[in-house]
């Protein structure tokens, strides 16, 4: 089987982001940069299904900035086969390529390399949307499978375990389907230096979104990014006995 | 035109959150109607009619609603979209699973996880885990939204007196079913719908010792939450985290307990009236959002706190 993984370039998740001054946006330059975690741990979950015998080839796909090449070289040195980037210099967190317009960009790459299923992230930490593998399932007419925190593929189903706000779901699939993963379903690994070395000599296309025919003007117009309100705290208590008064008489929450 | 709002519900009853999703479209509009998808599914619309401000609700009750498959349930919101302007649903797993592939069939850019409406096309949003808050404008014809319920006050259950109509499902779309299911079961309130919440970090170490901070829950009359190294961890199921990535809660207390305080967990409980962080390392970073900050061993601190309540 042919596996599809939509990998992002989003900034790191140990950045403290700031708001840029003119409150157009949030600020990325010289900002450490990475791939999603949740695409890496679908570029981690796809390359296990191949270990096992079930996929025969990983292609990873991303729609960002050349540098984003580096995001895709990342997933070959974890497994990917080969990889296509959709360049565009628009921004990918807020304002520019929205989840619509990814999704329909996917589309188009599906249709394109008749994938069998696809692997992706849940949610991207930047923009937070959410969105883009339900939008993606809705444009193929395919299966979901959110939240995925166990994946099983057998005799042309996909058994996907969810978490869901009450605890845990298992539903079937028919395939083809798409599932999105959530921070349990594996602890990707880290790419050894021989596999870095090799990612480097895989097939990496790049394609403008003019090729596939994809429209990426914004539905949504930034008005402003603003600060959130800064909770002030830093308030110290002494023992339990000053920290029972001064919820009971001062915060009077108990 | 008017607004309408998925119910999430249990089928019998309507669950909280759908309050407050119906809070936010009384800020939109006054006609606001509620689709109530499920099997058997009396007992939730007639809760969902005696909500105050709902004119009325659409009931579709079919087999094959009944496990809310997105796959089945995109295509019956999707033609129902027609007669309204705003499409609302909460942004809990249920909400975020579905309201998007309805946004897709309507060639929509979804709005995740509003917090505000500006007005009718402009809304707010956290981003980048709630460090930046995004104005956003939409363009499309109809907005696809999903609402963070602790951001709008709950509309009261009672007062409405909506009439019912019956719609017809979309039928079974025959692409999944479902399997089973495994829930927590717990008599304590639901985490985000709480007035108190005791979370519990790698810090309390263990499955067991969770024990610990459930006795001070139960206190406390509160839901027990947890970060995500502490569910990673096993010491609770997934549904206890809290955080950018798990649920957002804003009790009137939540008390942090061995928790570091990442940007990541901090997503999800920074909203809160009064927040107590107990944490041996007088450096974490949850001090600096906490108003009450207890510098110790937690070990010593919970049995105290539990016993002096
Ligand atoms: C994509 C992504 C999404 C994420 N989403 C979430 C999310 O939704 N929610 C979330 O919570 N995290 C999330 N995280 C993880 C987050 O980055 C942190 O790793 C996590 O919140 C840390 O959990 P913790 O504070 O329990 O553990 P730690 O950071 O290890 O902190 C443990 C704390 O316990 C204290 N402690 C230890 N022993 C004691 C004792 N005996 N008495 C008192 N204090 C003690 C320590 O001083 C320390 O401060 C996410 C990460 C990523 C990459
Ligand atoms: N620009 C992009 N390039 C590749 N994949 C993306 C892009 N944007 C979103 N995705 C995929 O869609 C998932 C969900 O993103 P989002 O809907 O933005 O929260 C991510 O985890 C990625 O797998």
């Amino acid at each position: 089987m042919k596996v599809l993984v939509p990998v992002k370039r989003a900034v790191d998740y140990n950045v403290k982001i700031r708001v840029k001054s003119d409150n157009s946006g949030v600020e990325l330059n010289n900002v450490k940069m990475s791939m999603n975690p949740f695409d890496e741990i679908a570029i981690e979950e796809a390359t296990k299904l191949k270990e096992a015998g079930k996929v025969i080839e990983i292609i990873a796909v991303s729609i960002g900035p050349a540098k984003a090449q580096e995001t895709i070289r990342t997933a070959m040195a974890i497994g990917a086969d080969r990889g296509i980037l959709i360049e565009t210099d628009a921004p990918t967190d807020i304002g520019g390529v929205e989840p619509l317009a990814v999704a329909k960009t996917l589309k188009a790459i599906v249709e394109k390399e008749n994938p069998d299923f696809i692997i992706m992230g849940k949610q991207s930490i930047d923009d937070d949307s959410n969105q883009t593998g339900q939008m993606l399932a809705a444009l193929l007419g395919w299966s979901q499978g959110t939240f995925a925190s166990e994946v099983e593929i057998a005799d042309g189903k996909a058994i996907v375990t969810r978490e869901i706000d009450g605890g845990l779901e298992t539903i079937e699939l028919k395939m083809p389907a798409i599932i999105t993963t959530d921070l349990r379903l594996n602890e990707p690994r880290y790419a050894s230096l021989p596999n870095i070395m090799k990612a480097k000599k895989k097939e990496l296309e790049v394609m403008k979104p003019e090729d596939l025919g994809i429209d990426f003007t914004p539905r949504l117009s930034v008005v402003s990014v603003n600060e959130p309100e800064e909770r002030v705290g830093g308030g110290k208590v002494a023992d339990v006995d000053e920290l029972l008064d001064k919820l009971k008489n001062e915060a009077k929450v108990i | 035109m008017s607004i309408l709002v998925i119910a999430e519900h249990n089928h019998q009853s309507i669950k909280p959150v759908t309050l407050n999703v119906v809070a936010a479209a009384k800020v939109l509009g006054d006609d606001i109607h509620v689709l109530v998808a499920g099997t058997d599914c009396q007992g939730a619309a007639d809760a969902a009619s005696k909500i105050d401000g709902v004119s009325k609700v659409l009931k579709s009750d079919a087999p094959e609603l009944q496990k809310r498959l997105a796959e089945n349930l995109a295509p019956l919101i999707t033609k129902l979209a027609e007669s309204y302007s705003h499409i609302l649903a909460p942004a809990s797993t249920f909400g975020k699973n579905v309201m998007p592939r309805v946004a897709a069939h309507l060639d929509t850019q979804q709005i995740s996880d509003i917090t505000k409406i500006i007005d009718a096309d402009t809304f707010e949003r956290p981003i980048y885990a709630g460090n930046a808050i995004a104005t956003v404008q939409s363009s499309d014809a109809k907005k696809v939204i999903t609402v963070r319920g602790t951001a709008f006050d709950p509309t009261a259950a009672e007062g409405g007196s909506a009439s019912i109509e019956d719609v017809a499902s979309e039928g079974d779309a025959g692409l999944s079913s479902f399997v089973k299911q495994e829930l927590s079961e717990s008599d304590r309130p639901e985490l985000t719908a709480a007035e108190i919440v005791v979370s519990g970090g790698r810090g309390v170490g263990s499955e067991e010792s969770f024990d610990m901070l459930e006795k001070l829950a139960d206190k406390l009359g509160a839901a027990v939450g947890a970060s995500r190294a502490a569910v990673d961890a096993g010491y609770v199921p997934n549904d206890y985290q809290v955080g950018q990535t798990g649920k957002v809660v804003a009790p009137q207390l939540y008390v942090a307990i061995g928790i570091s305080g990442a940007i990541q967990h901090l997503a999800g409980m920074k909203g809160s009236k009064v927040i107590v962080a107990i944490n041996k390392d007088e450096e974490a970073p949850i001090f600096n959002v906490a108003d009450y900050g207890l510098v110790g061993d937690l070990f010593d601190i919970v049995p105290e706190l539990t016993e002096k309540l």
